[in-house]
């Protein structure tokens, strides 16, 4: 074992040792230091070549492609609108601007008192009030009509994500083949940024709303998708044994046994499709959704901080109720045997009240409006608050914020910057490789090197170099930042309350509404993006600090504590140690949700992968696009595979598994 | 089982009787056909009113009338499938390219100027004057480069140019020029005009490029520099203007503002696309309904219905 570490500390000293030799083969070797554009793979064009076939050409006989397209998206848009008039429009006849409404909407009372009455079925009526609390902050701060837009579309696509989710689950469970060959397609449906395939699926699914929502599932879907696997391959055996003994099939046996008894596990992913669907809301409006991340945006293009932050508000709080009442429909404790009730209204008393509600406030909507509609002279707003605040730092602290920013820029950043931009990149490739082969043998060298070439061929290193600085050192800092709070956290139970509220906001609440606010405090520029993506991406560092800590098994501190080790004692001795592998799977997700920023900080300037993928989107160049958007792939893959190759060696010495 | 299917029925019942309700079209008279014509409408305010008077004009002459929201680039994709209908903005300073490449397929028409004049060149605060005495003449910026440097451009000047995909050639500009600036570009407007905030909220020196007709113009007090101006050959003939090798060396053109359409609209709807094809309006009148909207506050319907009012006889003369 001393023998073999030490062979690998002289091989990184040799290694590092030639890399250092190389520098000064620049005028030998100029195409290590710059790619040569001769050299590039044509891969971009012919990404678009296909995709113009695809849409244009592709035939399968009865139909085109397209037509097949189109015709799922029709399928999708009759319970949209179905559900949009339901929540939001109204029932109307006729088309455009020609419509008449025949029946109105659900007024917003009716809306609230289901969702109170949904708090207090799924727990008690602390849930319904939290719940309900954030469905009446919707109609006081007048977002009412944009976020029921918004429900509507995520009603849609969070079963649609689910189900789908579900299926593909289930499949791979079956089939060791199927599982092999959707593993690589779920990393890259979570790390190819969104705007990368944005223009395919718009010509495909048409402009509006369907494609929102279908942009949405794909981005959504693979937790689900992975937690189904892991849900079912984890049902105990011997209840999947009692299954067969009773004489189940297959079909049976997956739907009786299997997937009840996976069902705490899977209301995760459900919870994590309605998350990663509200945050994709933004994008969404981009492309003909409307709703909450229109008036966001909007907001924020006019500069209207305050309108921007309550409508991002209503975005988290909307995310927030879902996913409690979600969370606890799925802890329900199953009903007692016997006390279930025989006739329809005992069996469905949500439906009746629900219908009753609807009726009541309609009749009550015809005499008084403001039962039908929120009025709007009672609504609140925080009016020019935020923009206040933000101008009265910007007056009295620029200078402060200002020295702050050059300090950190031009000691830690550039310096950074320039260095990552010098390295020539077969060097870089080299030391990618060598690391895989360290941490996990010559499949991951190959793979993780490999990946590292493809961006080169690409004719991306420069850009690629300057993503992994940017992230990087966000990376960096986020856990700097977020382990410590995680720990601490763990070791307190108030402070841990109060820390997941702000780390559900922060997962929640669109970027976009603070991006606007720091670049008027740190200008356009690469700092700018540097902070918003610490600020996203901080939040599973703390998550995973957080849980990691808090299952070190208590036998192991007890132990700990009775050999007479001090409190710091244990937590450097017992609890870190234990928990490295949960925290590194939480540095995992901050390099993951650090380069699904990438797109975001595109938007104040920034040079790397987004920018590129964002210059794609522009000029609706889907090869462009792509091609930069797998190389984020490829780079998420490559620092995701090392990470999880180190923890699993961890996990082995330290006998955890 | 039974009450599963019960409820799905139910579901689906609801479901038919929603859809039906969406289908069943009425007939208007007048109109060659009832289908809604797709009018784009993209993130700026400008583009917001002038899609919205179209809109509304041809409400009056009885057509079907949906605004969809898409992409400013990306909507030429459903533009020539017949998705979307009509795009009332597009600026010659930023999206020729993407339209001409869009015309070339033959699926997509040019429905001639809006009438607005798109101005789009480096601009800076009034206050800049006092501590920059030689603007608005270009030739004074490199005496107070370092007065607009931070440290990152230190000791060249920063220029906050637009967004990288809308062009403008400002890197080649500042080279031809031999200025002593450093360009760089913000992601969005909504950033762009963030940073011009908070310098002017500091009277802190920014240079920057702007774009009218914009509510900054309005809110801002400020000019644009003055470069020698600018002609064709100087974009295309680098022996033309100060620097004998370089193009470029010059302030930028002003720029149509132009609609475009689905080319099957024009056989859908020859009425409405004649009326869009007459869509005019002026600089002056948009800028002021901008300025209400987003400065004033005013709803922007209010605001359409205001211009509709006011100026009958123009809009009637273009469903005539």
């Amino acid at each position: 074992m001393t023998s073999r570490f030490t062979s690998w500390q002289i091989a990184w000293g040799v290694a590092l040792s030639l890399a250092v030799v190389g520098f000064f083969l620049k005028d030998i070797a100029p195409w290590a230091f710059k790619y040569p554009r001769d050299w590039v793979f044509p891969l971009r064009f012919w990404i678009s070549d296909f995709v113009k076939w695809l849409l244009n050409d592709f035939d399968l006989g009865l139909f085109t492609f397209k037509e097949f397209t189109r015709a799922i998206s029709w399928l999708i848009e009759l319970p949209y609108i179905f559900v949009r008039s339901l929540l939001s429009d109204g029932f109307r006849e006729g088309q455009g601007s020609n419509a008449i409404q025949v029946f109105p909407r659900v007024s917003w009372i009716a809306v609230i008192l289901f969702v109170i009455m949904i708090g207090r079925y799924a727990r008690d009526w602390k849930l319904a009030a939290l719940a309900s609390g954030c469905f009446t902050y919707l109609a006081v701060f007048g977002q009412w009509d944009s976020a029921m837009v918004t429900l509507s579309s995520i009603i849609i696509a969070v079963p649609l994500g689910v189900v789908g989710g579900i299926m593909i689950g289930v499949l791979g469970y079956r089939s060791a083949t199927f599982k092999a060959m959707i593993m690589p397609v779920l990393d890259l449906m979570q790390t190819v940024p969104v705007f990368a395939y944005l223009v395919p699926i718009l010509i495909l699914f048409g402009f509006g709303p369907v494609s929102a929502m279908i942009a949405t599932v794909i981005y959504a879907m693979p937790p689900m998708v992975r937690i189904t696997l892991l849900a079912l391959s984890q049902v105990p055996e011997e209840i999947v044994e009692f299954g067969r003994m009773a004489g189940c099939n297959t079909r049976q046996l997956l739907w009786k046994v299997l997937i009840p008894s996976a069902k705490p596990a899977l209301m995760i992913g459900v919870n994590q499709v309605v998350m990663l669907s509200l945050n994709m809301v933004i994008i969404a409006s981009m492309i003909g959704a409307g709703g909450l991340g229109f008036d966001v945006l909007n907001a924020l293009k006019r500069l209207r901080i305050g309108e921007g932050i309550e409508a991002g508000l209503a975005i988290t709080l909307l995310a927030i109720a879902l996913d409690r009442l979600s969370q606890g429909l799925a802890n329900r404790p199953p009903p007692e045997h016997g006390s279930e009730v025989k006739n329809f209204a005992g069996r469905h008393p949500f439906a009746i009240a629900a219908l009753g509600f609807m009726s009541l406030t309609w009749l009550i909507g015809l005499v008084l409006p403001a039962f039908q509609t929120y009025p709007e002279g009672l609504e609140l707003t925080t009016g020019t608050f935020w923009g206040d605040t933000v101008r009265w730092l910007n007056i009295n602290y620029f200078d402060q914020i200002d020295g702050f920013k050059n300090a950190v820029l031009l000691n830690f950043m550039i310096p950074t910057k320039r260095f990552l931009l010098s390295l020539p990149w077969p060097v870089v490739v080299g030391l990618v490789a060598m690391l895989g082969l360290q941490l996990g043998g010559w499949r991951l060298a190959l793979l993780c090197g490999g990946m590292a070439f493809v961006i080169a061929t690409l004719g991306l290193w420069p850009k690629a170099m300057i993503t992994v600085y940017l992230c990087g050192l966000s990376v960096i800092i986020a856990a700097a930042i977020g382990i410590p709070v995680g720990i601490m956290a763990a070791l307190n139970e108030r402070f841990h309350r109060v820390i997941q509220v702000v780390v559900d906001t922060l997962q929640t609440l669109p970027s976009f509404v603070y991006l606007m606010p720091i670049v008027m405090l740190f200008r356009v520029g690469d700092f700018s993006a540097f902070i918003a993506v610490i600020v996203y991406a901080i939040a599973p560092a703390i998550r995973y600090t957080d849980h990691g800590i808090r299952r070190v098994p208590p036998h192991l501190i007890e132990a700990a504590t009775q050999m007479g080790c001090s409190p710091w004692q244990i937590l450097w001795r017992v609890r870190l140690p234990i928990a490295m592998p949960e925290i590194m799977l939480g540095i995992n997700q901050t390099i993951m949700m650090a380069l699904s920023m990438l797109v975001i900080t595109a938007l104040v300037g920034t040079r790397d992968l987004g920018q590129e993928v964002y210059i794609a989107l522009t000029k609706a160049d889907s090869g462009r696009g792509l091609a930069a958007g797998m190389s984020v792939a490829f780079i998420a893959i490559i620092a995701d595979r090392l990470i999880n190759a180190w923890s699993a060696k961890r996990k082995a010495e330290l006998g955890l598994d | 089982m039974k009450r599963n299917l019960l409820l799905s029925l139910g579901l689906a019942g609801a479901m038919a009787l929603g859809s039906l309700a969406l289908t069943s079209t009425s007939v208007s008279a007048g109109v060659e056909s009832n289908d809604p014509i797709r009018l784009t409408i993209h993130d700026w305010t400008g583009q917001y009113v002038s899609t919205h008077l179209m809109g509304e004009v041809l409400k009056k002459a009885g057509y079907n009338i949906e605004y969809v929201q898409a992409d400013y680039i990306a909507q030429f994709a459903g533009l020539e499938t017949g998705d979307l209908h009509v795009a009332m903005e597009m600026w010659e300073t930023t999206g020729k390219q993407a339209m001409e490449a869009s015309l070339a397929t033959g699926k997509t028409i040019d429905l001639g100027e809006t009438g607005m004049d798109a101005k789009e060149d480096w601009w800076y605060p009034s206050y800049m004057k006092d501590v920059c005495p030689g603007l608005p003449d270009w030739k004074a910026l490199n005496d107070c480069a370092e007065l607009f440097s931070t440290a990152e451009t230190a000791p060249m000047g920063r220029y906050l140019g637009g967004p990288v995909t809308w062009g403008g050639f400002d890197d080649e500009r500042v080279e031809a020029l031999g200025m002593d600036f450093e360009v760089v570009h913000a992601g969005t407007d909504a950033a762009l005009f963030a940073e011009l905030e908070s310098a002017y909220q500091r009277k802190a020196p920014v240079l920057l490029w702007i774009y009218a007709p914009h509510w900054a113009v309005a809110k801002f007090d400020g000019e644009w520099v003055e470069f020698p101006e600018y002609t064709d050959e100087c974009y295309n003939d680098p022996s033309w203007g100060m620097n004998k090798d370089m193009a470029y060396d010059c302030g930028k053109p002003f720029g149509w503002i132009k609609k475009v359409g689905w080319k099957g609209g024009e056989k859908k709807w020859p009425g409405a696309f004649k009326a869009i094809r007459k869509f005019h309006i002026e600089n002056d009148a948009m800028s002021q309904m901008i300025v209400e909207i987003d400065l004033e506050g005013k709803d922007l319907d209010a605001v359409v219905t205001n211009w509709m009012d006011n100026n009958k006889s123009t809009w009637q003369a273009w469903i005539k």
